[in-house]
C-alpha cells in the first residue's frame, strides 16, 4: 500500500519532457518533489505563474510571490507571471499538458466530485471546474477509500460533481487505474497488494485484463 | 490629466451601501488594502462584492464580514474564512459561486465590451443550472454573462498619475481584469511616480482603465501560508 509520498512518485512517472503541468493542492503538490532529473517540466499555478520553483528559503519568503495554495514560492529560471484571465486562457485554450488534483469521488465515467459536501463543506471549486472541463489529460491522486472504508471509486458520483466524464487516470495507495468505455481498467497495483483487495474497494465496474503487474517505484 | 487623490478617504468619494465592488486580489496577495480600511471607516452596508476569495476572519474582506457590510459576495473559493462560513450556513451571507476562470473572464469581458460568452467550465454541474448550454466542436459549454461594478478596487506596486500600473509577482492576479470593469476604478499603489518613469513596454494596466490613483500607506502584506526550506539545504 502506498503512503501520499509514493502516491506523488508514482504519478511523476507519467511526467514527460517537455510539458506543463497543473498541480492541485495535497498530494498533488507532492509530485514536483519527483520529477526525474532527465526531463523538463514546467509548473503552472493557476493564480499566475508559469514555472513556479521550490519553496523559498527561510527569510526570503515574498507576500507577492505565491501559489495557488496560497503557499509562498520562488521562480524558477525561465518563469513568467501573469494575470488570472490570461491563466485560465492557458487552462481553457489546453496549452496545458497534464493536471493532476485530488478528489473525493470519481465514477467509472470519468465524472469527478471534489468541492462540495452539501450543508457541511463549502469552500468553493476555486480553479478545479475550469480545469476538469478543458484539461485532455487528468490524472486523480487520492486514496482509494474513504475514512470510514467506502470507495470512493463509484458507479455514480454522489457528491455534487466538479465535472463529467474528464478523468483519463487514477493514481491511488492500492492501484493506477485507466478510465475508458465506463469502467476502471486496473493497470497496476501496489507492492503488496492483491487484485482481490483492490475489488474489494472499488465499487464501479472493474476491469481486470490478465497478470496485473507490481508497480515499480 | 491628473488621477490623483490624496489618500483612501477622497479616492473613494461616492462609494454607498447597496453598490457592487470589485475587489482584486488572490487570498491575501495583491488585495487593496487601504481601500477596505475605508470602506470599513465608512461603515456603508449592503455591499455586493465581487472577489476571487473572501479574506481570513480579521483581514482582507473578513474586516467587511464581522461588521456585516456585506450582503452578497461573488467568489470562486471562500475556505479560511470561518465567518464567512457562519454566515453563509445561516443565511445571512447570499454567496455565489463561479468556476475561477469564469469569474476572471466574467471580469474581463465586463471590461471589454462583451456581454456574454460560452465556456466548458461547469458544464453539467450546480453552475450549469438555468444556463443557457451549446454545442460547439462537438463539445458542451454554457452561456457566462459578463461582470461590471460601480467601483473596481485594485492594489499595484507601481503606478503613475495617468493610471498606468505595474503590478508585483503573483499579486497581479485579478487586479488587471477588474480595472478594465469597474465604471470607477480606484488603483492605490506603493510607489506613485510621474508620467514618464514607468517604461511603457512593462506596463501591465494602461491608464485608460483607471479613474482614480493614490499612494497607499501601512501595507501589510500579511502570508497566508509561510512555507519555506531550510537555510542550510542552499548550496
Amino acid at each position: 500500500m502506498l503512503n501520499k509520498n509514493q502516491i506523488a512518485q508514482r504519478i511523476a512517472q507519467e511526467l514527460r519532457d517537455g510539458w506543463y503541468v497543473n498541480l492541485g493542492i495535497g498530494i498533488p503538490t507532492l509530485v514536483a518533489n519527483y520529477v526525474p532529473d532527465d526531463i523538463n517540466v514546467e509548473f503552472q499555478s493557476e493564480n499566475g505563474i508559469l514555472g513556479m520553483g521550490p519553496f523559498p528559503y527561510e527569510g526570503e519568503e515574498d507576500a507577492d510571490m505565491i501559489n495557488a495554495g496560497k503557499q509562498t514560492v520562488t521562480l524558477k529560471p525561465g518563469a513568467s507571471v501573469f494575470d488570472s484571465s490570461t491563466s485560465f486562457a492557458m487552462i481553457r485554450g489546453q496549452h496545458i499538458q497534464l493536471t493532476v488534483l485530488g478528489a473525493m469521488e470519481v465514477s467509472q465515467d470519468g465524472d469527478i466530485a471534489n468541492w462540495k459536501i452539501p450543508g457541511k463543506m463549502v469552500k468553493g471549486m476555486g480553479g478545479a471546474m475550469d480545469l476538469v472541463a478543458s484539461a485532455e489529460n487528468i490524472i486523480v491522486a487520492m486514496m482509494h477509500t474513504n475514512r470510514s472504508g467506502a470507495s470512493k471509486l463509484l458507479k455514480a458520483c454522489t457528491l455534487p460533481i466538479t465535472g463529467v466524464k474528464c478523468v483519463s487516470k487514477v493514481v491511488t495507495n492500492l492501484a493506477v487505474l485507466e478510465i475508458k468505455d465506463g469502467a476502471f481498467h486496473l493497470l497496476e497495483r501496489a507492492p503488496g497488494v492483491s487484485v482481490e483487495e483492490i475489488k474489494g474497494s472499488t465499487e464501479g465496474a472493474l476491469i481486470v485484463g490478465g497478470e496485473i503487474p507490481e508497480m515499480q517505484l | 490629466m491628473n488621477k490623483v487623490y490624496k489618500n483612501a478617504a477622497e479616492a473613494l468619494e461616492g462609494v454607498n451601501s447597496d453598490m457592487t465592488f470589485m475587489l482584486g486580489g488572490f487570498g491575501l496577495c495583491g488585495i487593496p488594502e487601504n481601500a477596505i480600511s475605508e470602506l470599513v471607516r465608512r461603515g456603508i452596508k449592503g455591499l455586493t462584492c465581487i472577489s476571487n476569495n473572501a479574506g481570513v476572519d480579521d483581514f482582507g474582506l473578513g474586516l467587511l464580514l464581522q461588521k456585516r457590510q456585506i450582503k452578497k459576495m461573488i467568489s470562486s473559493y471562500v475556505g479560511e474564512n470561518d465567518e464567512f462560513e457562519r454566515q453563509m450556513l445561516s443565511g445571512e451571507l447570499e454567496v455565489d459561486l463561479i468556476p475561477q476562470g469564469s469569474l476572471a473572464e466574467r471580469c474581463r469581458a465586463g471590461g471589454a465590451g462583451i456581454p456574454a460568452f460560452f465556456t466548458p467550465a461547469g458544464y453539467g454541474t450546480e453552475v450549469s443550472e438555468g444556463k443557457e448550454m451549446r454545442y460547439f466542436n462537438g463539445k458542451p459549454h454554457i452561456l457566462e454573462t459578463a461582470l461590471t461594478a460601480d467601483f473596481a478596487f485594485v492594489k499595484a506596486w507601481k503606478g503613475d498619475k495617468y493610471g498606468n500600473l505595474i503590478y508585483k509577482g503573483t499579486a497581479r492576479n485579478f487586479n488587471p481584469v477588474m480595472a478594465m470593469a469597474g465604471k470607477i476604478t480606484v488603483a492605490e499603489v506603493e510607489e506613485l511616480v510621474e508620467p514618464g518613469v514607468l517604461d511603457p513596454y512593462f506596463i501591465h494596466t494602461p491608464g485608460v482603465f483607471v479613474q482614480r490613483i493614490f499612494q497607499g500607506t501601512n501595507y501589510e502584506k500579511r502570508i497566508e501560508q509561510r512555507t519555506v526550506r531550510p537555510k542550510k539545504d542552499a548550496k
